[in-house]
Order: structure tokens, then C-alpha cells, then sequence
């Protein structure tokens, strides 16, 4: 379960999150949407560790996590698989190393246990026969799944995914929250999806927030985000270029000027 | 006055900042150097990529520094009939100076920009943050085997410079001033001193550390997209360039002038 309370976060002057308060119940698939720049991804990072918030509390099983050193949050990194937007393979190695990577830096395991574990997450992924490729050969979707194939090999109780379906075809993305589906419901893994794919967030998600101006405005069940009467978020679900959303920033881009 | 008086302050805070900052990332480095697990494969390859991937162009520009020395000394000391002592020379100022230092150039130059253009795009592509999300500190995984690498194999590129800097300097000597090939071994070997060859390769390690510091610290600190990759690789160069210099007068001063070794 992930409790986060009041966060906090601005870089320099800009605030990015602002007293967000969010919860994830254990094996639930939140999808989380915005607008660019809103804040999805620094609560990602902020969850992983990646940034440290201001303020606020994060809670990952009850065990808060704001105030961990870097040695105790490795522990529960371990527990934690992020995929990043970009897939964030490590390109000098070869898909099959990308993947076994973890297994290799932690687990003292044999050469044959790591490939038989790298071949079978790569099988769960949908791919074969790609060990040896390097990620500079992939296309956007592989890289993708890549990713997930080497989160997956972590064995983790949490996946963090990063616009798993952006920059991809929509079989493609199909096939990528069908596999997201198929986690929540094989392992009962509890996930957070940010996603600007409305598609994807009603078909993945058993729940949808949606972020503006640094909070959560709304949060509930697909069928409830799809038929709110909210504007701001009917205005980004059905996307619209008029509405309170573009409104409000005219309206802080005339006042800046 | 003011504005410049102000602007030269600046640019000094600045940089004691950034050199506070290569020492903190020292620091972590050699700590976490010995600190296990110990992954000696990585640090193999990266010595790899280091010594046999700079040795044709340092030992290149060694062979021909060692000919301009003669070429040089030649023009005055033939006036002074002390044509005999060149060998002295070369082997004193390349041993003790331009072995090290001119292989630690070629090396900043070749290594420490393609240390932080890798790491650069590491960061820009969230390859680092991918480490860190995995519970791997990118300094043990990323920084070490770079500082180890470095610091082996400079010194073995710097000694081999030596050598060959020397055979260059034998070139001219014997075949264009006609100085013996026993002569020109004699002179070399009682101008040389343990000393020299020591100190030189002793500054070869500090040359290492800091290119392999100042590279990784501007590919780990890389702001925006591949501009700022581009602009990291070449400050580290730059930076390289200026506290191999200035680490090398200093060194100089210690060895030679403090100590008076």
C-alpha cells in the first residue's frame, strides 16, 4: 500500500507538487493523469527515491520513506520496479544483460539460473530470441517491454510505470496494457500508471487520479473519471482546447505578462 | 573596477565550489573503491579501453617530442660544442616532465571527454536514475572503475612515453648529430636518476584521479538534452587541462623545492 500525505516539491521556484495527497491500495492499479508538467513523474521519482520532497509523507507499507537514508531505501528499492518513460535500457549492454541485470548485481547465481530467469521474463513480455540484440536495434515498443522484462526479473511488489504507451503504435499499446493487466492479475503487484492515454488509463486502471496544479482533483473508478461532471477533468478527458484548463493558463501567462 | 573586482570574486567562489565538489566525489570514490563487493571485471575493461586505446597516440607524440628536444637542444649546444650532453636532456625532461604531463593531455583529451559524454547521455537518456532506482549507487558502479582505470594505466602509458620518447631523441642523436649509439646510452643512463622516473610517474596518479573525477563529475551533473552533453565533455577537457597543470606545478614544488628530493 502507498499513503502519500501533503506532498511537497518545487524546483527552484517552481512548484511542482503541492500538498498532493494520494493512496494505492495493496494489489490496485492507479492510473494517474495530468497535463504535462503537473507532476507525475516527480511523485514516481519521489516514490523510487530518485527525489527527495520538501515536505510531506510517503508511506510504502506503512514504513515511511521520506526520511530513509540512501542504504535503507536500497533495501526497499528492491521491492520497487520502475519503468522509466524512455525504457532507460543500459545501452553498452545487450538486451539479455539489460534484463538480468539486477540478478547479476545482487544474486550470486549461476550463468545458466540468470538466463533461464532472463529468457522466461522476456517470454512474459512477449518476446524471444532478443538476449543478444542491443537496445540501439529495438523499436519503441521493445524498448518498453525490455524495461518491464528487467523490472520483472526484480520479482517487485510495486511497479511504477512511466507513459508505458507513449511513443508507441496502438497495437503496440494494446499489447502493453494487456501485459500490465495480466501483472495486476498473475502477481498482484499494486501499480501506478502515468499515462496521458485515456484509452489506456480506462482499460489498466481500477482506479484514475487526476493531478492539476500540484493536487489530486479528482479520484475514483473508471466509469466515475469517464462520466464526471468535473470540468477541468472533462475538459482533459474528452480533450478539448477550450476549457478551464486553457483558460486558467491564459490566464497565467497574461498575468506573468 | 568594481564590476570586474566583483566578477573575478565570483568566478573564484565558483570555483572553490566546483573543486569542493570533486573532493566530496573523491572521496565517495576511493571509500567506495574498497568497499566490497568488489567488481574487478569493470574496472579491467575500463583499463582496456584506457592503456591499449591510448598507447599509439601518446607513444606517437612522445617519439616526436623526444625528436624536437634534440632537434631543439641541438641548435644551441652545437655552438657550444656540448652536443654530448642532449641525451642528458631528453631523458631528464621527458622522465621528469613531458612524458607525464603530455600523456595526461592526450589522455584527458581522449578519455576524460568520453567519460563525461557517456555518462552525460546516461544521465539525459534516466540511465542513472535507472541505477539508482535499482539500488545501485552509480558512483560504486560508474565512477570507480573509471578512477581505477585511469589510475593504472597512466602511469604504464606515461612509462612507456618514456621509452619511446627517448628512442626518438636516439633517432636525432645518432643519425642526424652523430653522437654514438654507446655514447648516447652512457649520457642517458648517468643523467638519469630514480627520482625522475619515480616523481613522473608518482604525478601520473593525481593526473588519473583527476581526469577521471573532473569527467565523471561533468557527465553526472549534466543539465538538459545533448547540448548539454556537448558542453560537459568540453568542459571536463578544459577543466582536465587546467588541474593537470596546475597540479603538476605544485607537485613540482613539493618534490623538488620542499622537500628538496
Amino acid at each position: 500500500m502507498i499513503e502519500i500525505h501533503n506532498l511537497y516539491k518545487a524546483f527552484g521556484s517552481q512548484m511542482v507538487l503541492n500538498n498532493l495527497n494520494l493512496t494505492v491500495r495493496r494489489g490496485e492499479t492507479k492510473a494517474v493523469i495530468g497535463r504535462s508538467g503537473v507532476g507525475k513523474s516527480v511523485l514516481l521519482k519521489s516514490i523510487v527515491g530518485l527525489v527527495r520532497p520538501e515536505s510531506g509523507s510517503i508511506k510504502i507499507n506503512g514504513v515511511e520513506v521520506t526520511s530513509l537514508n540512501d542504504k535503507e531505501y536500497n533495501k526497499l528499492r528492491m521491492e520497487i520496479g520502475m519503468v522509466f518513460q524512455g525504457g532507460a535500457l543500459f545501452d553498452s549492454m545487450s538486451v539479455g544483460d539489460n534484463v538480468g541485470f539486477v540478478l547479476d548485481e545482487f544474486m550470486a547465481l549461476d550463468r545458466k539460473t540468470v538466463r533461464d530467469r532472463v529468457r522466461d521474463a522476456l517470454a512474459m513480455v512477449g518476446l524471444k530470441d532478443v538476449e543478444d540484440m542491443m537496445p540501439s536495434q529495438l523499436s519503441g515498443g521493445m524498448k518498453k517491454r525490455v524495461s518491464l522484462a528487467r523490472v520483472l526479473c526484480m520479482e517487485p511488489q510495486i511497479i511504477l510505470y512511466d507513459e508505458p504507451t507513449s511513443e508507441v503504435d496502438p497495437i503496440t499499446a494494446a499489447a502493453i496494457n494487456n501485459l500490465i493487466i495480466e501483472l495486476h492479475d498473475k502477481l498482484k503487484v499494486t501499480s501506478i500508471v502515468v499515462t496521458h492515454d485515456m484509452n489506456s488509463a480506462y482499460k489498466v486502471a481500477d482506479s484514475i487520479a487526476m493531478f492539476y496544479r500540484g493536487q489530486v482533483i479528482a479520484d475514483g473508478k473508471p466509469d466515475e473519471i469517464r462520466n464526471t461532471q468535473h470540468p477541468v477533468v472533462r475538459q482533459f478527458i474528452t480533450g478539448q482546447d477550450r476549457g478551464p484548463i486553457t483558460e486558467d493558463e491564459n490566464l497565467i501567462f497574461g498575468h506573468v505578462k | 573596477m568594481l564590476e570586474f573586482v566583483t566578477r573575478a570574486g565570483y568566478i573564484v567562489v565558483d570555483w572553490v565550489r566546483y573543486l569542493g565538489q570533486l573532493t566530496v566525489l573523491w572521496g565517495q570514490t576511493c571509500a567506495l573503491a574498497v568497499t566490497p563487493p568488489y567488481k574487478g571485471t569493470r574496472s579491467l575493461i575500463q583499463s582496456h579501453r584506457i592503456g591499449p586505446g591510448s598507447f599509439v597516440i601518446s607513444a606517437l607524440v612522445a617519439f616526436f617530442v623526444g625528436m624536437i628536444i634534440a632537434l631543439q637542444m641541438a641548435y644551441q649546444m652545437v655552438q657550444l660544442s656540448a652536443e654530448m650532453y642532449i641525451p642528458n636532456i631528453i631523458a631528464v625532461s621527458l622522465t621528469r616532465e613531458l612524458a607525464p604531463v603530455l600523456t595526461a593531455l592526450i589522455v584527458a583529451g581522449r578519455i576524460g571527454a568520453g567519460i563525461a559524454a557517456e555518462i552525460g547521455s546516461m544521465v539525459v537518456t534516466e540511465q542513472v536514475d535507472a541505477l539508482k532506482a535499482f539500488a545501485v549507487n552509480p558512483v560504486k558502479y560508474l565512477v570507480v572503475p573509471r578512477f581505477l582505470g585511469l589510475v593504472l594505466m597512466l602511469p604504464v602509458l606515461a612509462m612507456l612515453s618514456d621509452i619511446i620518447g627517448i628512442w626518438g631523441g636516439y633517432v636525432i642523436c645518432v643519425f642526424k648529430l652523430h653522437i654514438g649509439h654507446e655514447m648516447f646510452w652512457k649520457m642517458t643512463f648517468s643523467a638519469l636518476k630514480m627520482k625522475d622516473i619515480a616523481t613522473g610517474l608518482l604525478k601520473t596518479i593525481f593526473f588519473g584521479m583527476i581526469i577521471a573525477i573532473v569527467g565523471c563529475h561533468q557527465g553526472l551533473t549534466v543539465k538538459g538534452g545533448a547540448e548539454g552533453v556537448g558542453k560537459a565533455t568540453t568542459t571536463a577537457v578544459v577543466r582536465s587541462f587546467i588541474l593537470i597543470i596546475m597540479t603538476d606545478c605544485l607537485i613540482t614544488f613539493i618534490f623538488y623545492f620542499l622537500l628538496n628530493m
